[in-house]
Formats: structure tokens, sequence, C-alpha cells
């Protein structure tokens, strides 16, 4: 009897789970099937689901119409410059307030976390201004240092949350066998932090990669990344739905692999601690 | 023979390296619009005749590019060399110093050919600060098939009062047929650019000589009954959100009987690939009152060069090119004349072969009958059809449309929005010191 109740909860949670994870999924989903759509198709009243004419035409126009590939390779290195500086600024200040907190380290990290409040658009003018500046403006290593500098609250306090589920005996017993700090931290807390540093690290390419504030207002021809490819696909006179959807899939798709390649690290990740 | 060989190879390396090395790369900041994407394809006519410029180009959509080159003009960030700008931005930004004169053009170009009322509008004390790529007005684009079945016939110039008989002659609600589709979203060039042009025709204006907002007027006041009640009545559900795109899709699925907007949707609404309804499209004036004025607008995207620079002489290459009536007939011979960039030079409409596309007249005639140094039946102290060029506009005008939004939402009545909008804009016109 407890064993047929328990089938049918479980019936019901995974029919749950599957709507809710349609819905979530849906936009993207929409987006893919718009994008082998022809314009007229992509505005039909009825929308047109599966039914209609799959054209591959509004891939072939944006690869004719834009560099993919350059603003590719500038999603890849600004995402991946951001979160190797982040985490190399990142896990020694998570690591000090995990394992050797101060009376002030909450407040550190609440005030860290009070930076995400601020609406970005509040300083765009001071920071195009530095930007102008240093020549920094349209430049990967100007970007990168911007994206690293709005996710590293995120990445100091996973880690953080990470770190303190590592017990600090094993610590003081590396210290004890003569670690320094750095084979401490090399050698002893990443590899036990190796799913929380591999959710964060999975985490923070996502949000850099999806980053459309600075990565369009601080870009023009060079540094420009995919958020400005799609950008560019967005018009209020003429309709483009279908090639602006065409593009965003181009953009998500690598991002979308990844993150399906590496769900099971992710979600580790971030279950990591989460049952005691 | 030998070295003689290695010698002219040499040389010619040399030459190669020199001519790489002093290439020039200019960044055009454009929209995303057919006119401008077909230029990007056309690309190897102007590197055949300057080889020694290179162009990037950096696309976005019209909001976005408007606040990336208004930030970088204004800062002298120089990202960009040459800019896609409007008319409402031009005369503020030559006035200030931002832009580069174009007075200096060669002969060739034949400014004079531009159509006076697109030049005049790029034209602060006699020196031009951009150049037009493509010019626009709005008009009244209709269903013909549902317009014979209501038993009308569209004048070529009609009233608002024909537009209303008709809109209500058209409407089959139940067959999801809406007599009239207008812009409801808010915005200072979305609801704003049709009702502000469309409040010209009743007589009513932004502002007095005094600089007094005059929102409270009885003009107004008739103008936004009038669109609150062709759209509540005939208008398509939910209209509060449509701009230019959203009506574009309602109209090429047969749900709008007339559509009163820019008349570059004409292109789009008789291209049989995207409409449903391609072969049923007629072209009429936007419409007036008797009083002198028509509710349509003049816009026009122009090629500017910021004043921060350090390029100008490529950018002035690029920028002649591009307006040029050689590159009319490049786009002609390429794409076909229904596809060259419209409303820009007086020869465009002397063409023969330009005077055959369906909407080619129309087009010409709402240009020329918009006046945008006296857009308005009374007197007033500012130009510009559809805007007020002033800095102040762009949030001005946002605000008004929320507000004028919101009473078609039906989130308040046409007096309060007239209201609010009369109490902003005077707040905002004493703070910014236009009134003592």
């Amino acid at each position: 009897m407890a064993r047929s109740v328990s089938t049918n909860r479980k019936l019901v949670t995974t029919f749950f789970a599957w709507v809710v994870g349609l819905a979530i999924f849906f936009p993207i989903l929409w987006t893919i099937l718009t994008s082998f759509k022809t314009e007229a198709q992509a505005i039909a009243d009825p929308p047109i689901f599966f039914n209609f004419h799959w054209t591959l035409e509004n891939y072939v126009t944006v690869q004719e119409r834009s560099n993919y590939f350059r603003h590719f390779w500038n999603s890849v290195v600004l995402s991946g410059g951001s979160t190797l500086l982040g985490l190399i600024i990142a896990i020694p200040a998570a690591w000090s307030m995990a394992f050797v907190p101060s009376r002030r380290t909450k407040d550190i990290l609440m005030w860290m976390l009070s930076t995400k409040m601020l609406p970005p658009v509040g300083v765009l003018v001071p920071m195009y201004l530095i930007f102008r500046n240093l020549g920094l403006l349209d430049t990967q290593i100007g970007l990168v240092i911007v994206l690293t500098l709005i996710n590293l609250p995120i990445i100091v306090w996973m880690l953080y949350t990470y770190f303190k589920e590592i017990p600090g005996e094993i610590l003081e017993a590396a210290r004890m066998d003569g670690a320094t700090l750095r084979s401490e931290i090399l050698y002893v807390l990443t590899p036990m932090a190796i799913p929380g540093i591999a959710s964060t690290v999975l985490l923070n390419i996502i949000l850099a990669w999806n980053e459309a504030f600075w990565t369009l207002n601080l870009t023009a021809a060079k540094a420009a990344p995919l958020t400005a490819f799609i950008a560019s696909y967005s018009s209020p006179e003429g309709l483009f739905y279908a090639k602006l959807s065409a593009a965003s899939t181009m953009a998500i798709a690598p991002i979308l692999i990844m993150g399906w390649f590496s769900q099971k690290q992710l979600v580790r990740g971030l279950t990591f601690g989460a049952v005691k | 023979m030998n070295t003689t060989f290695r010698t002219l190879m040499g040389a010619c390396a040399l030459a190669a390296l020199s001519a790489g090395a002093f290439a020039e790369t200019i960044t055009v900041a454009t929209v995303n619009n057919g006119d401008m994407i077909r230029m990007q394809g056309l690309m190897d006519d102007f590197y055949a005749k300057h080889p020694d410029i290179e162009v990037e180009w950096v696309t976005l959509e019209e909001n976005v590019l408007r606040q990336r080159v208004t930030q970088d003009v204004a800062t002298k960030g120089g990202q960009f060399d040459v800019m896609t700008i409007g008319t409402y931005e031009v005369p503020i930004w030559g006035e200030r110093g931002w832009l580069v004169s174009l007075n200096d053009l060669p002969d060739s170009y034949d400014i004079d050919d531009i159509l006076p009322a697109i030049r005049d509008g790029l034209t602060v004390d006699d020196e031009l600060y951009a150049a037009p790529f493509y010019g626009e007005s709005s008009m009244v684009m209709y269903r013909t098939d549902l317009m014979e079945k209501a038993g009308l016939t569209m004048p070529e110039a009609p009233t608002w009062d024909f537009i209303k008989e008709a809109a209500a002659a058209m409407t089959d609600k139940e067959g999801e047929v809406y007599g009239i589709c207008l812009r409801g979203k808010a915005g200072w060039g979305e609801n704003m650019a049709f009702l502000t042009a469309m409040s010209n025709s009743f007589g009513a204006k932004w502002f007095d000589m005094d600089w007094k907002p005059q929102f409270d007027s009885e003009e107004w006041k008739t103008t936004l009954n009038f669109y609150l009640d062709l759209m509540n009545n005939y208008g398509p559900p939910g209209a509060s959100g449509n701009g230019f795109n959203e009506n574009l899709s309602l109209f090429q699925t047969g749900k709008c009987g007339m559509w009163i907007d820019a008349t570059v949707a004409a292109s789009f609404v008789t291209n049989p690939n995207d409409s449903s309804v391609a072969d049923s499209v007629g072209f009429a004036l936007a419409p007036d009152n008797g009083l002198g004025k028509r509710g349509n607008w003049l816009w026009a995207w122009n090629l500017g060069i910021p004043a921060g620079t350090q390029k100008v002489d490529a950018a002035k290459a690029f920028v002649e090119w591009a307006t040029s009536k050689e590159y009319t007939a490049l786009v002609a011979s390429k794409e076909g004349w229904a596809n060259v960039p419209p409303g820009t030079r007086q020869s465009l409409y002397m063409n023969e072969e330009y005077q055959k596309v369906p909407f080619a007249k129309m087009t010409l005639e709402s240009i020329l009958s918009a006046d945008p140094q006296h857009p308005t039946v009374d007197e007033v102290p500012y130009v510009g059809v559809q805007f007020v060029a002033i800095p102040e506009f762009q949030g001005l005008g946002t605000a008004v449309g929320q507000q004028f939004s919101a009473a078609l939402a039906g989130q308040m009545s046409a007096e309060q929005a007239l209201d609010n909008a009369q109490k902003l804009t005077e707040r905002e016109m004493m703070k910014a010191g236009y009134i003592k």
C-alpha cells in the first residue's frame, strides 16, 4: 500500500517536474522552431508549431551578413577570461573568509553583494569615461575586467558557501604536516571543493556569456561578443523575427551544449552541502 | 633577369604591405533596417573606388543605437567614424559642434538635389551636418478589397471623419478584422510620433511661443478623444502595446482595414513573400481636418560624422558614396527600383523607372506635404513635425506617451492623461529654464 502511494506521488512529481521544465524551456524551443520558418510563418496567426516548411535560409542569411566566428571568439575570450581572473581573486578571498573569519567578514560579504543592488545604468557614464580615458573602449581586456568585477560577488559567495562545508580540521592537519598556505589551497582545499568550483565556473561562464548591458555599451566592432551579434538583428521597423531567432539560436547553442554535457557537475555543485 | 625579377617582386610586396599598412579602417554605426543591410552587401563597389579604406559595421537596434551614439558623440569617445542618426538629433548636435560640416562635399555630389524638406531639417546656420540616406513620411495604407466591400472609395487625401467612417464600416470583430490599426505603445518615437503628427492636423501644438505646454487646450482634448474613440471602437485588442512591428504583423496577416504609419512599410505590405494581403493594398495621404496641416510626419535616417573622429576624409568619402545618386543607381541595377532607398533626392522621383513603383508617388507627396519648419497651424517656437527639436524632448515625449498609452489601456481618462501630461511637461520645462 505504502509502495503504491509512493509510486503515485512519484508519478505526480515527475509529471509536474516535466510541466515546469517544459514551461521554462518553451521560449528556447520556440526560438529554435522560429529560426527554421520563413518571416511570414514566424508571424502567422494562429502560430504554427511543427507543420511548416522547414528552411535553413535564415541561417544562411545570418552567416552571410555577420561574422559569427569573430563574435563567438570574443564571447569565449570574455567569459573564459573573466571566469579565470575571477577565480584567481575569489579562491583566496573565499578561503580567508571561510577559514580565518574576522569580526567584519559577514559585513564584507554583505557589502560585496550590495554592489549587485545598483542598476548598472547608474554607473554607465562614469564607467564609459574611465574606459575612454584608459583606452579600454572596445577591447577584450576592458570587458574581461568589467565582467570579472560584476560577477566577483557571486563567485566569492558561492565559493565561501562551499568552503564552509569543508571541515577546518583537514586543513589544520595539512598545516601540521608542513603544508604552506599555497599548497594548502592548491592541493588540499581545491581538490575537495572541485564540485563547488566547477559549478561556480559553469555559472560564471553562463552569466558572462549572456551579459548584455556592458558588452553592448562598451564595445563597437572589435570586441563585440555574441550579445551584440543578436542585438544587430533586432529592429523596430521591419519584421526580422525568423532571422533574429536564427541569430539567437546560433548564439545560445554553444552554452546550451556546454550546459547539457556538464549538467551532472552543475547540479552536484549547486546541491553541494544542501543535505546534511 | 633574375635580379630584376626579384627586385620587382620585392617592390610589389612592399607596395602591397604599404597599402595594407595605410588602409584606413572606419567604423560605421547603423540601424538594422532593410536599406542599411542592403548597403552592407554592396560594399564591393565602395572598395573598388576606395581601396585604401576599410569599413567595419556596428549594427544596432534603433533605441540602442541612439543611446550608444549619443553617449559616444557627447563624450567624444571616438568609437565611431560615421553614425546613422535621425532628423531629431542632427540640428541639436550640429548646433553644439558635435558633427562635422558636410558643406565641402564636391559639386558632383549635388547637394541641391536633396529634397528641400529633408535638407532643411539637417541644416543649421547654412551648414549641412548630415547626409540623408533614406527619408520617410507617414501615410494611410488600406485594404482595397475591404474598402470595396464596405462600399466606400478612399480619396487620395482623406479627412479624419472619412477615416472614422471607413474604420466603422470595415470592422468585423467576430472575423478578427479591425477597421484601423495605430500605434499605442508608449515612447517619443512610438505613439507620440503618431499623436504629435495627428495633433498638428487638429490645430494642437506642444508649446506656445512662450514655451508654455498646451495639453490643456481644446485642440489636444479633441485629438486625444478622437484617437481613443477610434481605437476603442474599431482598433485591435491590446493596442496600447502595439508599435510599428506589431501593426505591421497585424496588417500583413489581414487583420487591419487601415493602418497609418511610416511610408517605408509600403514595401513590406506589398511584398508577397511576407504579406498575405500584398495584392490588395492601396495608399492615401495622411488625413487632415481642413486646417491646412496633415497628420503625417517627416523622418530621415542620415549619415553624420562625429567631430571627435580622426578619420574625417575617409568618413566623408564613405558618406558621399552611400548617399550619392550613383549609389541609388547601383541598388536599382542589383536589386530593382522598388528597393532603392527612398525619400532623399529629387532626381529619383523624376526617374521614369522609379515612377512605376506603386508607392513612389504617395511617398513623395507625403514627404513634400510635411513642413518641419512650420509644423503646426499656429506659430510655434520649435521645429520638427512629430517631435520638438530640443534635447529634453526624448524624456518628455516618452513621459507624455506613457500617459496617453495608459488612457488607451483604460487605466485613466483622456482628461486625466492630458492633465498629467500638462503638469509633467510644465515641471520639466521650468526645470530646464524654458519657462521663466
